[in-house]
């Protein structure tokens, strides 16, 4: 080989091809499903309908809620989801003329079957509403306790009502106040008080309906750190007409469209790469 | 974009205006790579001139690209293709804000040869150029037609773009090594053909782009990632 042969074989593999025998760049995966995930569903729902009369509001939606996360359901006005949730606790069936059919499991066990004490259910299943509904003739402390009287839990109530308020971030604010009206708090602190109350008798899935809608940015925060803090003890599906907030606060979200699931998955997902063309509509907001 | 319109008019005509935009200054990169290197081939330094005063014009279209970006994301909170379209947006402005300068470098190289006696044709050059700016067309083609066959074509032929530079690269070597005087021409004329051969780089990093605004799917370094590609964990 003479030196013009040698140079002229110099290895001029420009950089891309280079690149391929590097070592691949370490992307660190995406953060692992949650060990949640691996344990059998806290719930499961399987061809779950749902009537208003003869109208009918839910079709054969089935889908698990791991335990001690956090599920958002989203879709627009009329899709079902309050519907859904108001029947993971059987209040749907408090609506005149309203029924619901197929399975649902809390821990494996049939909720909506006729054994099964609706009273007693919601215990285990609780309940935030859209809009703060402390019981107004109420002090701060009576509130809490309510559902504890209510359902005749005995022990100490101070105990549990200071345990729950400090669950629902409230105790700092209140503990000097204890007496006073439950009317006297803001509207956010009335929600947290709500929440609260639904702390209160221990349940083991709780379920929020808007629970920020009527609040302020600041209060809508507040609940939002509060729903990170629950998740580590409780289930919770919430229903939120704020995307952002699903995407905030939720681990799997669930998108339903006139009374069909039509996607659920991890909330990532659904906001950055959906498999259905109707839930990308709606989350990039082509609907109308 | 998928082609159903937003609910929102004004969104949608923000999301139309950032693709145009894009467009436009990739438009402005395809004029500036051919202009510098029929500078380069024609020995013409004025326009030489001209693609080096033009990169300015580059840079502010990059500019008020990643400033439309900016503000799409904080005001919208765009989701799903949206989403990846804006990011990718973000990404490619980058990579035709480069390839204009990898044109201003082969322009300052033919200002530089313009004043030296002129040197023996090379046929690859012409060709490694024109390969390199179709790459680029293509590339934007792809994204603008959302075609994720074209952004995988581009991506496989940049093969060919290696290939021709490689060849290139050593006719250069063996006319240095017969005359020593051409050294310093044909050193030029090799820096050159270097930053096409970038060019078609970042071209095929738009196309990647395009992929993953098309299907959510990342093609970029195989392997890098733990499991499927994709934008999160999977159900």
């Amino acid at each position: 080989m003479n030196a013009a042969q040698e140079i002229a074989s110099v290895n001029t593999t420009p950089r891309r091809s280079m690149d391929a025998v590097e070592t691949p760049v370490r992307i660190q995966s995406p953060a692992p499903a949650p060990v949640a995930a691996r344990e059998p569903p806290k719930l499961t729902v399987e061809k779950l309908n749902a009537w208003y009369g003869k109208n009918h509001a839910l079709h054969d939606v089935s889908l698990t809620v791991p335990p001690r996360s956090v599920t958002a359901a989203i879709g627009p006005s009329g899709c079902g989801k309050s519907t859904f949730l108001r029947c993971l606790n059987r209040m749907h069936e408090l609506i005149p003329g309203a029924r619901a059919e197929g399975t649902l499991l809390i821990d494996g066990r049939n909720l909506l079957g006729r054994d099964v004490d609706p009273v007693t259910l919601r215990r285990r299943v609780g309940m935030v509403f859209q809009r703060p509904n402390p019981f107004p003739t109420m002090s701060i402390r009576d509130n809490v306790a309510a559902g504890l009287k209510l359902n005749g839990i005995p022990g100490n109530h101070g105990e549990i009502v200071e345990r729950t308020l400090r669950q629902s971030a409230l105790w700092d604010e209140v503990k000097d106040r204890l007496d006073a009206s439950a009317l006297s708090l803001s509207g956010g602190q009335q929600q947290r008080l709500c929440i609260a109350r639904a702390l209160a008798v221990q349940p083991e899935v709780l379920l929020m309906d808007e629970p920020a809608s009527a609040l302020d940015p600041i209060a809508t925060a507040k609940i939002e750190d509060l729903i990170h803090e629950l998740k580590e003890r409780y289930t919770i599906v919430i229903v939120t007409h704020n995307m952002q907030q699903a995407g905030r606060v939720s681990d799997q979200t669930a998108f339903f469209y006139m009374g069909d699931l039509i996607e659920v998955g991890p909330t990532e997902k659904i906001f950055t790469n959906p498999s259905e063309k109707r839930t990308e509509d709606y989350v990039t907001g082509k609907f109308g | 974009m998928a082609p159903e319109t937003h609910t929102d008019k004004v969104y949608e005509a923000e999301l139309a205006q950032l693709r145009d935009r894009l467009l436009v200054m990739g438009g402005k990169v395809e004029a500036a790579i051919a202009g510098s290197v029929r500078a380069l081939t024609e020995r013409d330094p004025s326009l030489a001139e001209k693609v080096i005063a033009g990169d300015r014009d580059v840079n502010r279209t990059e500019v008020e690209i990643d400033d439309m970006c900016r503000r799409l994301l904080a005001l919208r909170q765009p989701a799903a293709s949206d989403l990846r379209f804006i990011t990718t947006a973000l990404k490619i402005v980058t990579d035709l804000e480069r390839m204009g300068d990898l044109a201003v470098n082969v322009a300052e190289r033919a200002l530089d040869l313009s004043h030296s006696p002129p040197s023996r044709p090379f046929h690859d050059l012409t060709e490694l150029a024109d390969l390199s700016a179709m790459q680029l067309a293509k590339a934007l083609d792809a994204f603008v037609e959302r075609d994720v066959k074209k952004a995988e074509e581009v991506i496989a032929d940049d093969d060919r773009l290696d290939a021709l530079y490689h060849r290139l690269f050593n006719d250069l070597l063996a006319y240095m090594m017969e005359d020593s005087r051409v050294i310093r021409r044909a050193t030029s004329t090799m820096f050159a053909a270097k930053q096409l051969e970038r060019f078609g780089d970042h071209a095929t990093n738009v196309a990647e782009m395009v992929v993953y605004m098309v299907r959510g799917t990342d093609v970029r370094h195989p392997g890098s990632r733990g499991g499927e590609g994709g934008a999160g964990p999977s159900a």
